[in-house]
């Protein structure tokens, strides 16, 4: 047996490095671009704001490179990105609306910024091995489903906008169902992990469709029962699409059978049609979605013309920053954001941040290749699903793919808990890539020096 | 696992693929169809948005953009807006822009001119909003002035030319009207004024001198059919004409009377200079008949009857008719039946006899300059559009036109110390109305030619019937080009 030097794996981190340091730079250039748009002058106490951003972001990475050096190095600089570009579209519409610094809410995005980054830090310090999860399954289910519940809740939930997504205590409001994605995710994982043997034993054949068996249909009930009721009680599709979604492609990914999906698919037709036909909101959804333009719908509300107008006057190449009007449409900087970036930036920046967003759930579906236990596959491609799965609800709701609903933009949009809730995400894909990335120490092999020796150790 | 995240990989890459046609039908295919729809307030908006051009009148802004503080951000001012309505016209959210340059060179105001390329560029890479050109027009502000306080009251309207160039240095057409009620950014005081502007039946927002029904010439026409007379060799300042009571038309029983039933001299003859002092309807009615329709036609042609222009508002063309048989020739060669010409065009006459002949292609707009910079972004440079006449005939043209203002017609026109060369007109427009009163002329007619003018008072003006184009047209004439010279 010859001796063969194993191959060296890069850690990327300093690839990861100089991707922040060109992250912090876009997002620098844009706000100057904002700033010299709006007020003709350079921001005043840029080198502190900017100084401010890369701060944290070096914080991260040195977090990572602390705890979870194997990380995939895209993650953080698209997170960033993505977050940064945020954050100055929500200035530049406080800037339109004349938001004073007390009612900014740059500022507020930038205090969630910051909290929500803490919070993934925590989380990526703590867990330091994803399968732990595991151990709090139910814990985790349960928790999941009272949150997506607690809008409902007499005293506590907020109807917004037509959707009562959300809960207010005191003077904070919050979304939930953001935070219930992730729980629900973790659920999901550890459920279908241990059920996916009992769930793909095959039933019937139908039509060349292998079925699965009655009882064990079972789970998916629930989860449609659960999806439908928040999406007539809250009258929110998004949401009801969304959670629905995350648990068929799961379901589909633990047992392999497509006979899930188009079950899944059956089920949700279903239930949206019989929605449709019993409730008037959610008719008007669909008036909206289909005749936008018509006098009725724009009786009803012209917020979705208003998006798309937005996105039209921005054309190919967009106003630039700064120069369009995005602030004559109403939510420009949570629901519709993706229409005021469409505006100033146009068609090409569009599609670049889309881009950024599939370039995120290809590195998290990469992740769930590369992992090696079943849970952490499961969870590494349940949460990058749900990602992609939320920017089509959403882009899809603006630009009339689908019936407009009320889900933010991960990362991009205002919301505190939508950014708690999506910087927890990349920090759950991080461990779990850091894991998926990391040589596996060999059996044969024992490593020489003691110092290689503690820093296994170390990691375990 | 693997398999299914691979495929499952493939749908999200469905989903993208499906967002990225939809922006694109939104912002590429349908992008120009959705920015047309009229509730669309960013199109409104956008327009608004950016600060225009200044129009400028002597140097001075006659129509500006101040900073507003409603979502506008901009309202569109005129100053003196009376004086200057036909030159800057309006700017209007709801009726677009038009009426005057406002209209004809929005692409430089607005600031979406190619000539503007090379400033939006530099614009977008320092992140400045983009902002119009700025429009240094012709006018002179003393002449302007002069023309408005001329025809005061009186409809009709008053253009004046440099002769060498074809710079516009009047332009007054009245009535006139405030375009600022029509820039206003309250919907319905706009729609109302509009409605009102619209249904007048004295036209104030048509611009008299270059547009409008146009006019019969009246006399001042003779001034073509004697530059046509000339050019022919077969005619001198001296050739004797008839100058009887009535002119005998062939196959009317009407004939072509002079002014008042009276013979222009007491022999009944006269030469072509006396024939043009005294305006004798008979001596040019027999002569166009003896030039023959195509020799007058292409005469007029020559001077630019017929012409589309733009300065850079559209000239309408000016129109001597075809198909005459000889009694509407003769009429036509006193500038009555179907001969119509715009103010601009009269005034071009005269100062291509000012001129040596040379027709010069009348413009309103000096310069486009960007206003920060003061860099030019297009200068005009004065232009040649024919020799209507050789200079020796002009030359003999001009004594003829100095004789008309120094003892014929248009003595009214006199100015102390200057030489000045004139043509009075009194058209008949319609059985019972009264007639139009022309002057058009220049000066100084012994030097350098600095000013041509020409003016007309609708429906004889505040002296009725008895309105003769020297005594109701010829002051004003004369008070606009005493403005130019500096007199």
């Amino acid at each position: 047996m010859t001796a063969v030097a194993p191959a060296r794996v890069r850690k990327g981190r300093g690839i990861e490095l100089v991707l922040l340091l060109f992250a912090v730079g876009i997002v620098t250039l844009a706000y100057c671009n904002v700033e010299l748009a709006v007020n003709d002058a350079l921001p005043p106490n840029l080198l502190v704001q900017v100084g401010w951003l890369l701060g944290v972001a070096l914080a991260f990475h040195l977090v990572l490179r602390w705890r979870a050096s194997y990380a995939d190095p895209i993650l953080l600089p698209l997170a960033t990105l993505l977050n940064g570009l945020g954050l100055v579209m929500i200035h530049r519409l406080d800037l339109a609306h004349g938001r004073d610094l007390g009612s900014s809410l740059a500022l507020r995005q930038l205090i969630w910024t910051a909290v929500s980054v803490v919070v993934a830090l925590v989380v990526l310090v703590v867990l330091r091995d994803h399968r732990v999860l595991r151990r709090y399954t139910w814990t985790f289910g349960l928790g999941g489903f009272v949150l997506l519940l607690l809008p409902l809740a007499p005293g506590i939930g907020r109807a917004v906008n037509g959707s009562r997504i959300w809960i207010g205590l005191g003077p904070f409001t919050f979304q939930p169902g953001e935070i219930a994605k992730i729980t629900l995710a973790i659920f999901f994982a550890a459920y279908l992990v241990t059920t996916r043997d009992a769930l793909s034993v095959a039933g019937r054949k139908v039509l060349g469709l292998t079925l699965p068996r009655g009882r064990d249909l079972g789970p998916i009930v629930v989860v449609w029962l659960l999806s439908v009721g928040v999406l007539v009680f809250e009258s929110d599709l998004g949401t009801s699409l969304l959670f629905f979604g995350i648990f068929v492609a799961m379901l589909y990914l633990a047992t392999e059978r497509i006979s899930w999906i188009v079950i899944g698919l059956l089920l949700f037709c279903v239930g949206a049609y019989v929605a449709y036909l019993m409730f008037g909101h959610v008719q008007t959804r669909v008036l909206l979605w289909l005749h936008t333009f018509s006098p009725e719908a724009l009786k009803a509300s012209d917020q979705l013309a208003k998006g798309i107008m937005g996105m039209a006057s921005g054309g190919m190449f967009g106003t630039g920053l700064g120069n369009g009007r995005p602030d004559i449409t109403y939510f420009a900087e949570s629901d519709f954001i993706f229409s005021s970036f469409g505006e100033e930036l146009g068609l090409i920046g569009v599609f670049a941040i889309l881009m950024l967003y599939v370039l995120f759930v290809e590195r998290g579906l990469r992740t769930a290749l590369g992992t090696r236990d079943g849970f952490g596959k499961l969870l590494a491609a349940g949460l990058s699903f749900s990602v992609a799965l939320q920017c089509f609800v959403v882009v899809g709701g603006v630009t009339r793919v689908i019936p407009l609903t009320g889900l933010t933009l991960p990362f991009l949009s205002y919301g505190g808990s939508s950014l708690l809730a999506n910087w927890t995400l990349v920090a759950l894909l991080l461990r779990i890539s850091d894991q998926a990335r990391r040589p596996e120490p060999d059996p044969g092999v024992r490593p020489s020096s003691s110092s290689e020796e503690t820093q296994v150790v170390k990691l375990r | 696992m693997n398999a299914p995240i691979r495929r499952l990989a493939t749908v999200v890459a469905a989903l993208f693929a499906a967002l990225l046609i939809s922006t694109t039908m939104i912002q590429f295919v349908f992008a120009k169809s959705i920015n047309a729809r009229p509730d669309n307030r960013r199109t409104l908006l956008s327009t608004f948005g950016v600060q225009r051009g200044q129009i400028l009148a002597d140097g001075k802004a006659v129509a500006e953009s101040v900073p507003s503080d409603d979502e506008y951000k901009w309202q569109r001012k005129y100053t003196q807006a009376e004086l200057y309505a036909h030159v800057t016209g309006y700017y209007s959210f709801l009726y677009g822009a038009g009426g005057g340059l406002e209209g004809s060179e929005n692409d430089l105001l607005s600031g979406s001119s190619d000539k503007l390329f090379y400033q939006r560029i530099s614009d977008l890479l320092t992140g400045k909003k983009p902002r119009g050109a700025s429009l240094t027009t012709t006018i002179d502000a003393a002449a302007q002035r002069a023309a408005e306080e001329g025809l005061g009251n009186q409809r009709g309207a008053a253009i004046a030319i440099d002769p060498r160039t074809g710079a516009i240095l009047a332009m007054v057409s009245h009535p006139s009207y405030d375009p600022n009620v029509l820039a206003s950014h309250d919907i319905d005081a706009t729609v109302k004024a509009w409605r009102t502007l619209t249904t007048d039946k004295s036209q104030p927002m048509v611009n008299r001198t270059i547009a409008g029904n146009l006019y019969p010439p009246g006399s001042t026409f003779k001034l073509v059919t004697a530059a046509a007379a000339l050019s022919s060799g077969k005619f001198t300042p001296s050739s004797v004409l008839p100058g009887q009571a009535v002119l005998d038309l062939p196959g009317t029983t009407v004939g072509l009377p002079n002014d008042g039933h009276v013979p222009c001299s007491p022999t009944g003859k006269v030469t072509l200079t006396e024939a043009l002092r005294v305006s004798c309807n008979p001596a040019f009615g027999q002569l166009g008949m003896d030039l023959g329709q195509d020799a007058v036609r292409a005469q007029a042609a020559k001077f630019g009857v017929g012409d589309e222009l733009a300065v850079p508002m559209r000239v309408t063309p000016s129109v001597f008719p075809t198909g005459l048989n000889e009694a509407q020739l003769a009429q036509s060669s006193i500038g009555q039946f179907d001969v119509r010409m715009t103010p601009l065009q009269v005034a071009m006459i005269s100062a291509a006899i000012a001129n040596r002949g040379v027709v010069m292609k009348p413009y309103l707009v000096k310069s486009a300059i960007v206003d920060s910079e003061l860099s030019v972004v297009d200068r005009a440079q004065p232009e040649r559009l024919s020799e209507a006449v050789t200079p020796e005939v002009a030359n003999e043209l001009k004594s003829m036109m100095i004789g008309v203002v120094q003892g014929g017609t248009g003595t009214a026109a006199q100015i102390p110390g200057v030489e000045v060369a004139g043509k009075t007109g009194t058209a008949e427009t319609a059985a019972g109305a009264n007639p139009d009163a022309w002057f058009t002329g220049f000066a100084p007619a012994n030097g350098t030619p600095k000013v041509a003018v020409a003016v007309i008072v609708e429906d004889g003006g505040n002296a009725g019937s008895e309105a003769a184009g020297g005594r109701v047209a010829g002051p004003i004439a004369r008070d606009i080009m005493k403005a130019v010279l500096g007199e």
